[in-house]
């Protein structure tokens, strides 16, 4: 029988705040982390805006020894996934831990070990690198640091898909749940790349906005890169009830498809599948629905296509749908936006608030549904979307219900 | 044509199937079928040729640059200043 799926605790270190309530705090009122970058020289690149994580001091969260084995990406995987923990309230006892899973998504996993450790070879002529090189750039890192620093033994992996991985890995996460296999899962995602070369990456794509993120408005220009993580504790409803814990929101569905096209361009059919395909899932039909958490990266393309993309899905419904995006106050944290969003739905749902899209010029033709534009709104949701659709076609969506 | 335009008329004409590489200086980019991706990759190849910097980002629509004459005045200007 399937198990019903809960979140039952949260945890964000990101550009607008270190805890999950600093973080809810200033979505609600659309307080921008986009500013000029700090942590990498920023001379040589065209775009000098990113959305860091602000004024933040690993020594806080890590003693000197641990830091030593931590890329930046780890140290946010775990810093969420502690508080996510400890938010839920959850004591990994009696046998629990083996059957606690670890699954978090990684676009590019430890980008400023890479950068450091090829800058010393490559221009600094360096004889040998740091010894815990590989282990800190693998992509799997955060994963096992997280199951490593929370003692959780179930089973451990990383997700890799772009700008999707968290939520491919909330998703995964739900479906270990849902079918017995694990009691709790600790999940999201976390990303750090805010490194020269990445950045160089970056502008030579032509995407990125020189001035701000601007989702679904008029003369938007692209999107502003990101960084941090956030995760979710999620549990059987059973096991929630019989410890008593807060229920924080049900996952009830999730969709995944591939474009099979092209690299980098959007693909409106793709996501239409995966959107349909997470209203399948969830038993939900399209007038279930208030609100949609969208992926909303700012560029012409993706807002364009995912405005359609919603149209086609939901027909008539879509022009009643409240749609904002975060990434207008988060940037595009890539591995770890999918799970920063989903957090950000579930406590829409829990406190009947919508999360306004900043930075909002008025409406483009194109991307003509309701946006939630620069104010935040009251709003009652018994049903939500959180969309993401990452580079490479692959596209995932989780369903939430109020409980 | 001079060596700069034909150079450059060249690198756009990469872009295209074999067919349509007789390129006029009134052919639009959208007509020739040029995509944005495939414009990001024309404008790095034009970069690497010439040593400049062309100030171009896939989600402005910039009404100075859609022919092919567009461009070779562009290059022009840019490698002038170089």
């Amino acid at each position: 029988m399937a198990e019903r799926v809960v979140v039952t605790g949260c945890g964000v270190i990101s550009a607008i705040g270190h805890t999950l309530p600093s973080f809810w705090s200033n979505l609600v009122q659309g307080v921008s982390g986009i500013a000029e970058a700090t942590v990498l020289p920023t001379d040589q690149l065209a775009q000098k805006i990113a959305a860091e994580v602000k004024d933040f001091k690993p020594q806080t969260y890590f003693d000197e020894r641990q830091l030593v084995s931590l890329d930046r990406v780890a140290q946010f995987a775990v810093i969420a996934a502690r508080e996510a923990l400890a938010h839920a309230g959850l004591s990994l006892d009696h046998g629990l831990s083996e059957r606690t899973a670890t699954i978090i998504g990684t676009g590019v996993g430890g980008q400023n070990t890479q950068d450091d450790n090829y800058k010393r070879l490559y221009r600094e002529s360096a004889k040998r690198l740091h010894p815990l090189t590989i282990p800190k750039l693998m992509v799997n890192a955060p994963a096992s640091q997280v199951s490593m620093h929370c003692g959780l033994r179930g089973p451990a992996f990383a997700v890799a898909s772009a700008c999707a991985s968290a939520t491919h890995a909330i998703g995964l996460a739900f479906h270990l749940v849902r079918s017995g296999a694990v009691t709790c899962a600790v999940t999201g995602g976390a990303d750090a790349c805010l490194t020269f070369g990445t950045m160089k990456g970056w502008e030579a794509m032509r995407v990125m906005a020189p001035d701000t993120c601007r989702p679904f408005s008029r003369e938007r220009k692209g999107l502003v890169i990101g960084e941090g993580a956030a995760a979710v504790v999620l549990e059987s409803l059973d096991h929630a009830r019989k410890r008593s814990a807060e229920i924080m929101g049900e996952i009830v569905g999730f969709g995944m498809s591939s474009d099979a096209h092209d690299l980098t361009s959007p693909d409106v059919g793709g996501m239409v599948r995966a959107i349909e395909s997470s209203l399948a899932d969830a038993g939900l039909s399209p007038d279930d629905i208030q609100y949609i958490n969208a992926h909303g990266t700012g560029t012409a393309a993706n807002d364009e296509v995912e405005t359609n993309a919603i149209r086609r899905a939901f027909g008539p419904r879509a022009a009643s749908l409240a749609i904002s995006s975060n990434k207008s106050m988060l940037g595009h944290a890539l591995g770890a936006a999918g799970a920063l969003e989903l957090v950000a739905t579930v406590m829409s749902m829990k406190h009947a608030v919508v999360p306004p899209t900043i930075n909002y010029l008025g409406p483009d033709p194109a991307c003509d549904l309701d946006c939630v534009p620069n104010e935040a709104r009251p709003l009652v949701i018994d049903a939500a979307l959180s969309n993401s659709f990452a580079f490479g076609g692959l596209n995932a969506v989780l369903a939430v219900k109020r409980v | 044509m001079d060596e700069v335009a034909a150079d450059t008329v060249a690198i756009i004409a990469k872009r295209l199937p074999a067919d349509k590489r007789n390129l006029s200086m009134t052919d639009r980019l959208d007509d020739l079928g040029i995509d944005s991706f495939s414009a990001v990759e024309m404008i790095f190849d034009l970069e690497e040729k010439f040593d400049v910097q062309i100030p171009f980002n896939s989600n402005d629509s910039r009404p100075e640059l859609q022919t092919v004459g567009d461009i070779v005045a562009a290059i022009k200007k840019l490698v002038r200043k170089a």
